[in-house]
């Protein structure tokens, strides 16, 4: 067996959620490839070669690959990957958008968000919001699969010396461009990669209540998150959405103030080790799933916790 | 221009799926249906690109049994032209249903194909960019904003830190985000308008595509559960059960 693992990257080191998907490939067995396209992307490919069990680094470092743009992305990783049993990216949304096209493109089907390997051809994965988990066969001779980070523990990043080739595979489909992007700048942690996480809900009332959960967020060293809700009435930006439809995070502690708890909410954080929630309707569906549920008017419980803390 | 929607006839979103017992996959007898509300939205988006004078047909498709003819003409009644149903009582996995998809796409020549970025009930997240490799189009996934001018599409996509614009050239595939529009309500004139809409049958075989599936589901199981734990009195108590008991601060 042979894995070939697309490694999600800034160019300038591999993002952490890369060595959750190592350890599916590892789980599933063989030698691992990592691939790393992308534009001036040296450094990512020597981070790479650190990470425990790697065989090999694939480097391709052109300007065609400089947005992870799908069109040209999936042609190169269609045609690297025919030479491998297995292909494995994280299910974050550069993986989403550009691996099903590599399924297509080898016809096969693409196993989405898997959370567990029972088999070389056998996997978990949730379905329906997470009210179900599938464990699914796939007779395909190559499997395309994208990894939810959170269902796996990391390998290290460190200590391993792979060896780094350079390809020289040059895709451009033509027919597609990136024009421009507007990131959020944060110096908090990413969610996905969060040990604890604070999210806003509804409940919040507005953007600038946010500022509460903030200030115990940098006391904690969290992370920020909201509720779809929070997000849609223009709160805050749309990547601190936790849930079905947007991050799925599982860290030590995640504090849901003034969120109801709604299915969807649940499919993206009901992972996490400890979950406290604040909330004032004391029949509010989050406290079901709540460690530590604290009935309250959170414009006074919050402030009160960034003052114990 | 011709727009082609997609529309998936899934389990209601507000309804909690139950497990079979024989964990074959989950048990939908008596349980209300709805259109996939991603599929709602590209339905939405589709209609105001008609009320601006950018698109000409709106056509939906929908690949499911008889029954699923319900969310087409929801679709007609929200401002769809006509729809299409590929009759099949088979499960339609992601792969298949995006090579029907090409077919009609062969047929109706559309310039934009809009479908939603997930269906709630596999949350796969697969059709349109496996419909868009297989059409040789680009793709616009997990769209906020959809911008046609000229013979390129903008695309707005939710990304994991933030928002990133793409252009397209037509024809293009895009899949809807949850922010994108906020879909409208059909009217009771226009449910009735839309039940003599033009809504063609036809199935696989007469698309000429195979829906068999090369991933067979093992097993369908209830999640692990999590057991409600403790209300705590006050802000003081919590901070200490964080500390002591649950040792996360
Ligand atoms: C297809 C689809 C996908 C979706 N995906 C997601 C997703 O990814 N993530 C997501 O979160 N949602 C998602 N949703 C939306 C979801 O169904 C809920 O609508 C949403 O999670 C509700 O957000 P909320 O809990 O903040 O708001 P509400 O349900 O309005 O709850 C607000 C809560 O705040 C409490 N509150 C109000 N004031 C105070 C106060 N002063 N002190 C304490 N508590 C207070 C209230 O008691 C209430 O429980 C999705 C929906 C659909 C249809
Ligand atoms: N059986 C189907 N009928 C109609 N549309 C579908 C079907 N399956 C998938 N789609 C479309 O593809 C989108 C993504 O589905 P999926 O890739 O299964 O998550 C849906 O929102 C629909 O627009």
């Amino acid at each position: 067996m042979s894995i070939l693992v697309i490694a999600d990257h800034d160019n300038a080191s591999i993002k952490p959620v890369t060595l959750n998907v190592l350890a599916a490939a590892k789980a599933i067995g063989g030698d691992i490839d990592v691939l790393i396209a992308g534009d001036g992307c040296g450094a990512a490919a020597e981070a790479a070669a650190k990470a425990e069990g790697v065989a090999k680094v694939l480097v391709t470092d052109n300007a065609v690959y400089g947005h992870s743009l799908a069109e040209n992305l999936s042609l190169l990783v269609a045609d690297l990957g025919k030479g491998y049993s297995h292909i494995l990216t994280s299910a974050g949304t550069t993986g989403k958008d550009f691996l099903p096209r590599v399924a297509a493109l080898l016809d096969v089907a693409q196993i989405s968000d898997i959370i567990k390997v029972e088999s070389a051809d056998t996997f978990v994965r949730p379905i329906y919001a997470g009210n179900a988990v599938a464990t699914v066969q796939s007779s395909d001779g190559i499997k395309v699969i994208t990894v939810r980070g959170t269902g796996f523990d990391p390998v290290s990043g460190e200590g391993g010396s792979a060896p780094v080739e350079a390809i020289d595979n040059v895709q451009d489909a033509g027919i597609s461009s990136f024009v421009g992007e507007e990131m959020a700048k944060s110096d908090r942690p990413e969610l996905t990669a969060a040990k604890i996480i604070i999210s806003g809900g509804r409940g919040m009332q507005n953007g600038d209540n946010f500022k509460i959960l903030e200030s115990v967020a940098d006391k904690l060293g969290a992370g920020v998150g909201a509720s779809r809700a929070a997000v849609d009435a223009g709160f805050v930006p749309n990547d601190m959405q936790v849930g079905q439809t947007g991050k799925i995070v599982a860290p030590d502690l995640y504090i849901a103030v003034g969120i109801s708890g709604a299915i969807q909410h649940l499919a993206g954080m009901s992972g996490s080790k400890v979950i406290v929630a604040i909330n004032k309707d004391e029949d509010a569906p989050i406290f079901s799933v709540a460690d530590y549920g604290l009935v309250a008017d959170l414009f006074e419980a919050v402030p009160e916790l960034d003052a114990a803390l | 221009m011709k727009v082609l929607v997609a529309v998936k006839r899934v389990i209601d979103y507000n309804v909690k799926v139950r497990v079979k017992p024989d964990n074959s996959g989950v048990d939908l007898t008596n349980i209300k249906m709805a259109m996939n509300p991603f599929c709602e939205i590209a339905v939405e988006e589709a209609v105001r690109l008609k009320e601006k004078g950018v698109a000409s047909e709106i056509i939906v498709v929908s690949i499911g049994p008889k029954v699923a003819q319900e969310q087409i003409r929801t679709a007609l009644a929200l401002g769809a032209d006509r729809g299409i149903l590929i009759e099949t009582d088979e499960e339609v996995q992601s792969l298949q249903a995006a090579k029907l998809f090409k077919a009609v796409v062969d047929k109706e020549q559309p310039q934009l194909v809009i479908l939603g970025k997930q269906a709630i009930d596999s949350d796969n997240n697969q059709t349109g960019q496996m419909l868009a490799a297989l059409a040789g189009m680009g793709q616009g996934t997990f769209a906020s904003e959809v911008v046609v001018e000229g013979d390129k599409v903008n695309v707005t996509r939710e990304v994991d830190g933030g928002l990133m614009t793409v252009a397209l050239n037509l024809p293009a595939v895009v899949t809807t985000d949850l922010r994108l529009n906020e879909p409208r309500y059909a009217s009771l004139p226009n449910i009735m308008k839309a039940k003599k809409k033009p809504l063609e049958m036809t199935t696989p075989a007469d698309l000429g595509v195979d829906v068999a599936a090369s991933l067979k589901i093992v097993k369908v199981e209830e999640p692990a559960t999590r057991s409600a734990g403790i209300k705590v009195a006050d802000v003081a108590e919590l901070v200490e059960k964080l500390k002591n008991e649950a040792k996360v601060i």
